[in-house]
């Protein structure tokens, strides 16, 4: 069948006022765009390709996209070797003196993309988990996998004294370990999000303990090394850390926004997504698989770098004011969110962790932002 | 990519002329259980075409579960549920989804959801990767909130709606799904009286342009108004169908309910209005006819 292709934007933006209980004070709210492209032949009426543009959504996007921008060229251009925007610009595209051109692509380039590519991992797999879980402080951590991977990495740095490469590959498995335990004992007839939550709580629990054990018998040295990967660090991330972790998003990002729009049903609870033809327990394996090969993807490039994954999706959220998982624009966020975390912790003299920056900045807006959602009662 | 072709057309392919063949949905042999215990048992039932049908019974007599396995969110232990002459447990979710709606007991919506949002999200089985939003998802949607009277609230959260309100969404949401059949499971619940009959002529209205309706209901009084066929269930059986005028009497209703009564026409409707008798203090002397 040959479609004529054609673009018919049918716009519907006129910014209704809507007509909710009085009293509740809401502002004129813009409604997405639809977009149909490709007539169907023969069907008047129909489109082969159609969708809904929240034009919000873009305008966060875009919003996100130029803070990125901005935080990288400053990325580049600070350190205590300062490199003008003006060349910063032209090294990157492959012009520059040898000394910028070292500076810029052999050190700074690497570390910023690592950071970006982990900020989206994060940011990604906890929108997942928040939507799976029904729970806004979801988080790879409620089936274990944090806890996990901080035992593997504890083992492999403690008891084997293995290398960064080791350490990343125990994480790595140890949290993958962690997590397929808690879905299978978390399993009986199906896995549900409360089960899930609690077993994931009770095996975190135990790890905990297991965890700190390793810490008190380990040396001073092994401790000290052991607590700086704790708390997450892209110090030296160099281009050996991008291609992996670019790979790995390249396959992820599309499989997880593939599987977005189901969540944003299977939020409305299982019976009903069931009535409208979902197959919940295929999608909410698939949901935490995705979810956690990406927070696995970003603790072997950068260690456990906290609140991340808990904040982006909530910001993504209220950014785009939109319910459901908001998959790409959490990516975006976390992107931006490491990006400027690591820009803020290489101000420091003595290289501050990045993962200390995110938890302070992440933690920070998002009290900001409750605080003022509270403050105009909206729970 | 086939078109959504309206499959509220019977497409029955039944071989046998069993009468279970004759309508849409039915369940043979059904039971069901949770754990391997049974709450129904070798349970027989048919869905008139066009009707609407309600399902009472005392708390835990299995209706919610009948319910709920007729619209394939339970799988029997043994038995078969027909959707169209095809055993529904085969059948692929989003095909059964185009043709069967339910809308589940208490439904919960995510935070900062807005009514538009989700009535838009019945349209799920409609969608696929390339047509996200389609004209005939737009007209659904449009469609199933005029039905319901909310499309003034379009752009309202739901959080901030009444419970009348929110339960005519939940209709809205289920009726852009476009099914000729709609299971709903204690529509009226946490309604008072005033809402509990707005969301039941609005079934009226939903049932009257053509829809199969199956409901489980609390309130056998509304259920004998609204119902034109009636199943009473007592303990994973079925104890009485038919048309409520026919078959709601107090030998009945002492039997399903254990609660002795009288039943006399509802001066409105003419269908059977149920009176729990009263013990002796309450009674009035010169009442008794």
């Amino acid at each position: 069948m040959r479609a004529r292709i054609g673009m018919s934007a049918r716009i519907d933006m006129r910014a209704r006022i809507s007509t909710v209980p009085a009293g509740s004070g809401r502002a004129a709210r813009l409604r997405p765009v639809t977009v149909r492209i490709g007539a169907k032949r023969g069907r008047p009426g129909r489109s082969v390709i159609s969708f809904r543009l929240s034009l919000r959504a873009c305008l966060v996007i875009a919003a996100l996209v130029a803070a990125g921008l901005v935080i990288s060229a400053l990325t580049l251009s600070t350190g205590s070797y300062h490199v003008p925007l003006s060349d910063v610009v032209r090294t990157v595209f492959g012009d520059g003196s040898t000394l910028d051109r070292f500076i810029i692509t052999r050190l700074r380039e690497p570390r910023l993309l690592t950071a970006l590519a982990v900020g989206a991992a994060l940011g990604a797999g906890g929108a997942l988990f928040q939507s799976v879980s029904r729970n806004p402080l979801g988080s790879p951590d409620i089936i274990g996998f944090d806890t996990g991977a901080a035992t593997g990495a504890l083992i492999v740095i403690t008891l084997i004294h293995g290398t960064a490469a080791q350490t990343a590959a125990g994480a790595v498995l140890g949290g993958l370990a962690t997590a397929a335990a808690v879905y299978f004992l978390a399993m009986r007839h199906g896995v549900h999000g409360y089960r899930l939550i609690l077993v994931g709580i009770g095996v975190g629990a135990l790890l905990s303990a297991v965890n700190g054990y390793l810490l008190i018998r380990a040396s001073e040295n092994d401790a000290q090394s052991a607590a700086l990967w704790l708390i997450g660090s892209l110090n030296g991330r160099g281009w050996d850390y991008v291609g992996p972790e670019a790979l790995a998003l390249a396959v992820l990002l599309p499989a997880a926004w593939w599987i977005s729009r189901a969540l944003g049903v299977l939020e409305l609870g299982d019976d009903l997504s069931r009535g409208l033809g979902l197959r919940v327990e295929w999608l909410r394996g698939t949901a935490l698989l995705v979810g956690v090969a990406l927070a696995a993807s970003a603790t072997a490039a950068a260690g456990p770098v906290g609140f991340v994954a808990l904040s982006a999706p909530q910001i993504a959220r209220r950014l785009t004011a939109t319910a459901g998982p908001n998959t790409l624009t959490s990516a975006l966020a976390g992107a931006v969110l490491l990006a400027g975390s690591d820009l803020a912790a290489q101000q420091f003299p003595t290289g501050l962790p990045v993962g200390v920056v995110t938890a302070v900045l992440g933690g920070l807006y998002l009290a900001w932002l409750l605080s003022r959602e509270w403050r105009k009662g909206r729970p | 990519m086939s078109p959504d072709t309206n499959t509220d057309t019977s497409t029955s392919t039944g071989m046998g002329t069993d009468s279970t063949d004759r309508h849409r949905l039915s369940a043979r042999n059904l039971t069901v259980g949770y754990h391997g215990k049974p709450v129904i048992d070798e349970l027989d039932v048919h869905i008139p075409d066009g009707s609407f049908t309600v399902i009472v019974g005392a708390n835990g007599c299995g209706k919610s579960t009948l319910l709920r396995t007729l619209a394939r969110v339970l799988s029997p232990l043994r038995g078969t549920v027909f959707l169209d002459g095809e055993p529904i447990h085969a059948l692929p979710p989003k095909q059964v989804a185009r043709r069967l709606g339910l809308l589940p007991q208490g439904p919960v919506a995510p935070d900062g959801i807005t009514v538009l949002d989700l009535v838009a999200r019945g349209r799920h089985p409609h969608q696929n990767l390339l047509s996200r939003w389609s004209e005939a998802d737009e007209r659904a949607v449009r469609d199933a909130m005029a039905a319901t009277d909310t499309t003034e609230l379009a752009d309202a959260y739901l959080d901030e709606l009444s419970g009348g309100q929110r339960q005519r969404v939940w209709l809205a949401m289920a009726l852009a799904q476009e099914t000729g059949i709609l299971l709903l499971d204690e529509p009226t619940t946490f309604l008072d009286l005033a809402h509990q009959v707005e969301v039941l002529n609005l079934c009226a209205r939903l049932h009257a342009a053509g829809r199969t309706l199956v409901a489980v209901l609390h309130d056998l009084n509304l259920a004998c108004r609204y119902a034109d066929h009636l199943i009473a269930m007592r303990d994973g059986a079925i104890a009485a169908v038919g048309r409520p005028g026919e078959v709601v009497t107090p030998e009945l209703i002492e039997d399903v309910f254990g609660l002795p009564c009288r039943v006399i026409d509802d001066p409105e409707t003419g269908t059977p209005l149920v009176i729990p008798l009263a013990p002796n203090p309450l009674r009035q002397e010169a009442s008794s006819s």
